[in-house]
């Protein structure tokens, strides 16, 4: 009758995991207790996610094997070692005492199946029930994940979902069978801000609800702050730190921890600053840090100067042929009449969410996509009314930085190649020593050597291989680069190295930017004027500062309000947030309100409703 | 989904006059039925060749010939035969049954094999089993149909006395025929449900479905396979057009009393009616399985039905 404590749900010991030659998880121990959350972070190839998939054994089916350790789960049966028990065994755990939802809610349900049936499979499975009873109780299920009109969905097939709706017949998935463990594997990492926010709150309501214990994996720290009671860092498949999640945000232990904190843009950690600033970053070399670059504010923009760019009016929209002999009945409302000027040395941010039409704006510009009216202005010029010397030339000027640079680069060429291709292609240098000697400044220029000019884009990181982007972008000597989701891809301290070298280009050749991007913290750090966009017209404009310190429009409050902060510390009772991101795709004749603007203060516009 | 059936349907008929037209004219090209009606008849006068011309309807404008077989396809009447003057209706309704079935036997027998040893190697990829299966399947691809049906031939019937070895007599007389198209057809199948199943079981939703806890066999044959079936009811369909063309040969061997069979006879005496209408059934019969493929298509993937 002594106070022991109670042993942990989950017990991880020394747990090592192999694919063939090669450990990808080494010596990690862990352990979870009943009721409480913890998270594993950390970036990519740090070997959480293989860390999950083998608690479930899943990691068998890609070739696992567990060289060292045990994991102690105290299941109905009593303590068992999961790395031993047989598949048998896990199937019977697997869905009833743990469960597991994963990062892509587009594709994690399948898609010839109704959304029923799907739930409804768990419970006949593993609680015996008839199709009739599991059915009722798939209905209460996705009651209790807060999605409207439950009934119908049953019928309905994952198509038909948005993703934040996938997401939550998920967790409704996972929660059937009132399992002990859930294992979250970035489980909002591809969905909306705000939408992230719906989710992360019901998984916290669920827990406290249910009493079950969760592990989430996440490479964002805001939704660590946010989520966990206990961390686990995890750096190149080992854990380099524990703790509580105020110790590891108040006193990080490891370098590796540091740096990585470090490098998370926090929103609001500009507040007070008229510009957007490069401060110096502390990078991993090897196993110590190391602090690079110094302080400078990025006071670049030329408001006296003509603009680079001048948006008018801009409408987008695409026709969607649904009739029988290909008559268009619906439209894709992209861009709704977008105004915005770029000026020299000025960074210009585009944000808001799925379906804003960010994308479409910077695609338009570059000509990729052809208007519906309005008018693009390039240096004075009209775009649409140019000729085939001066769209050259425009090509030159204007170039794009893509999300995915391993997509965005021709994996058969050198990228010593790729780089060239534009001086090349629009003459600029002539002679393949003088191109050469270019190509090499310019990997230096964006902090790699002339050495990996001859090789392959898989030989490169993701960072590098978006640093070979730059080069490329940088080679045809550009006034305007557009970066659309040029960072989303990237770890947070790659991310962050290349947020700077952006800044430092942008200083050193008065580069303007428009940066198209759905993280907040990463727009307030780095641009000078920001427009927010909702379902394809700016709803809000102004300085950085206005857009972050002085937020006037609901939509722009809302979406400020739904990032996650890196600080545990803050209050996490946050209001629950309601609604889907309404659809840009109406009917014919249909047409979307155009809002009004107001000058609320000088250079900040709101849009009032129409 | 019905304007989508409309439109294959208005497609159908294009096909169905194009297909119609090439076959009437080339067959008219390849020689004159009244002399090889009359080959090895002694004396026939160029007189006696114009009165069978007048007689078979053969004297009149190309086109005049075609609408009247055209017309005829919507009375179900084809016609006689130039030989022995049979209305083609009825040697049709002999044959079409004896292929049709031949043909689905066929199918069923490569659908039965196919898919199980597909999923097997997509699922044991790269270890033995998996090399073993496509090692066989490339030796079933390599041999011929007529070598493979002879060679089944001499065995179990000749040696083993088991089965049959020609003539459509009861279910054994089907097995030898509807096995050597079944493996022709497997061996590509076999690659093609590999290739599916892989690519299908790469995806989320299978990781999920076995979270989930559920056995192996309910991933592979429910979660997946349903999956797959798009790529694979597709080229299925695609197939049954070749199955016809060598279900000529393998009638030939096993002296099936189908279309094959009738066509070829067709073809030695340039019995334009019996030809035209086999060939007009025949891509009358592909088209109709591409318009079901394309009905199965929404059965089976919600995504397509509800567009």
């Amino acid at each position: 009758m002594t106070g022991e404590p109670s042993p942990p749900l989950l017990a991880v010991d020394n747990l090592s995991v192999a694919f063939g030659p090669s450990r990808v998880v080494e010596n990690l121990s862990f352990s979870v207790q009943a009721g409480r959350t913890l998270a594993i972070v950390g970036e990519s190839g740090s070997g959480k996610s293989v860390t999950s998939l083998s608690v479930m054994r899943l990691a068998d089916m890609m070739g696992g094997q567990f060289p060292t350790g045990q994991v102690l789960f105290e299941s109905r049966q009593g303590r068992i070692d999961l790395t031993t028990a047989t598949q048998k065994t896990m199937r019977g755990i697997r869905g009833k005492e743990i469960a597991m939802i994963f990062q892509e809610p587009m594709t994690s349900l399948n898609p010839v199946f109704t959304i029923g049936d799907q739930i409804a499979e768990v419970l006949i499975l593993h609680e015996g029930m008839s199709k009739q009873a599991a059915l009722a109780e798939a209905k209460r299920l996705l009651d209790m994940v807060r999605l409207p009109d439950a009934a119908n969905l049953l019928a309905r097939y994952p198509h038909q979902l948005s993703g934040g709706m996938r997401q939550r017949v998920m967790i409704a998935m996972a929660l059937a069978c009132r399992p002990k463990l859930l294992i979250a594997d970035e489980p909002t990492t591809a969905l909306d801000v705000t939408i992230q926010a719906q989710i992360l709150t019901i998984i916290r309501e669920l827990q406290t609800e249910l009493g079950m214990a969760v592990i989430f994996i996440t490479h964002d720290m805001g939704v660590v702050a946010e989520m966990a009671d206990d961390v686990v860092v995890m750096w190149k498949g080992r854990k380099v730190e524990e703790g509580t999640v105020a110790d590891i945000f108040a006193r990080p232990q490891h370098p590796y921890t540091q740096t990585l904190l470090a490098a998370v843009p926090k929103l609001g950690s500009m507040t007070g600053e008229a510009f957007p600033k490069r401060l110096p970053l502390t990078v991993m070399d090897g196993d110590t840090p190391r602090l690079v670059g110094g302080e400078h504010v990025q006071d670049t923009a030329r408001y006296g100067l003509p603009p680079v760019l001048s948006v008018r009016d801009l409408v987008t929209r695409f026709n969607i042929k649904k009739g029988i002999f290909g008559g268009v009945t619906h439209r894709v409302h992209a861009v709704e009449k977008v105004s915005f000027d770029i000026h020299p040395g000025e960074t210009l941010a585009l944000v808001g969410e799925s379906g804003s039409g960010k994308s479409t704006i910077g695609r338009t510009i570059q000509q990729l996509q052809k208007e519906t009216s309005g008018t693009i202005l390039f240096g004075g010029r009209p775009v649409s009314s140019m000729n085939g010397t001066e769209r050259q030339k425009l090509r030159q000027e204007i170039q794009y930085i893509f999300q995915d640079p391993f997509a965005s680069l021709d994996p058969r060429k050198t990228v010593g190649f790729s780089i060239a291709e534009p001086i090349r292609t629009h003459a600029l240098i002539d002679g393949s020593k003088p191109i050469q000697k270019r190509v090499d400044e310019l990997l230096e220029r964006v902090g790699l050597t002339s050495a990996h000019a001859s090789r392959y884009p898989h030989e490169f990181s993701g960072g590098q291989r978006q640093r070979v982007c730059i080069a490329r972008a940088l080679a045809s000597n550009p006034k305007l680069i557009i970066a659309d989701e040029a960072l989303s891809a990237l770890d947070v301290s790659i991310q962050a190295q290349i947020l700077n070298l952006f800044m430092e280009l942008q200083e050193q050749q008065g580069l303007s930017y428009l940066f198209i991007s759905h993280d907040m913290a990463v727009v307030e750090k780095m641009s000078h004027r920001v427009a927010v966009l909702y379902l394809g017209q700016v709803v809000e404009i102004g300085t950085r500062q206005q857009i972050f310190e002085t937020p006037a429009h609901p939509y722009t409050q809302r979406l400020l309000s739904a990032v996650p902060v890196a600080d545990p510390a803050r209050a996490r009772n946050r209001a629950m947030l309601e609604g889907e991101i309404p659809s840009p795709i109406r009917r014919v004749g249909d047409e979307p309100a155009i809002f009004k603007r107001t000058e609320i203060a000088p250079g900040h516009f709101v849009a009032s409703a129409a | 989904m019905a304007g989508f059936l409309i439109k294959r349907f208005l497609q159908a008929i294009f096909v169905v006059i194009v297909v119609t037209l090439i076959v009437a004219f080339a067959i008219r090209l390849t020689g004159d039925p009244a002399l090889m009606l009359t080959q090895g008849a002694g004396s026939v006068t160029e007189a006696d060749l114009v009165r069978i011309r007048e007689a078979l309807g053969l004297n009149q404008p190309f086109l005049v010939q075609y609408f009247g077989f055209i017309k005829g396809l919507f009375t179900l009447d084809f016609g006689r035969s130039f030989l022995g003057g049979t209305k083609v209706s009825t040697l049709l309704a002999a044959a079409l049954p004896a292929t049709l079935l031949l043909a689905f036997s066929s199918l069923i027998v490569s659908i039965a094999i196919s898919i199980p040893l597909g999923i097997k190697a997509a699922t044991a990829r790269g270890k033995w089993a998996d090399q073993a299966i496509r090692i066989l399947s490339l030796v079933g691809l390599s041999f011929p149909n007529f070598w493979l049906a002879l060679m089944l031939v001499l065995l179990f019937a000749i040696t083993l006395k088991w089965l049959p070895p020609s003539g459509m007599n009861g279910f054994e007389s089907f097995i030898m025929p509807a096995v050597t198209m079944g493996i022709i057809l497997t061996a590509t199948n076999v690659r093609l449900v590999r290739t599916a199943m892989l690519e299908t079981l790469n995806s989320q939703y299978i990781m999920v479905a076995r979270a989930k806890g559920l056995s192996e066999n309910v991933v592979l044959y429910k979660h997946a396979l349903r999956n797959c079936a798009i790529p694979l009811i597709t080229y299925f369909g695609l197939q049954f057009g070749g199955l016809l063309g060598g279900i000529v040969v393998v009638e030939r061997v096993f002296n099936w009393p189908g279309l094959g069979t009738l066509a070829f006879d067709a073809v030695g005496a340039r019995d334009y009616p019996v030809l035209q209408a086999v060939i007009t059934v025949l891509s009358l019969m592909i088209i109709g399985v591409n318009l079901l493929v394309d009905i199965a298509y929404g059965l089976v993937d919600p995504r397509i039905r509800t567009e």
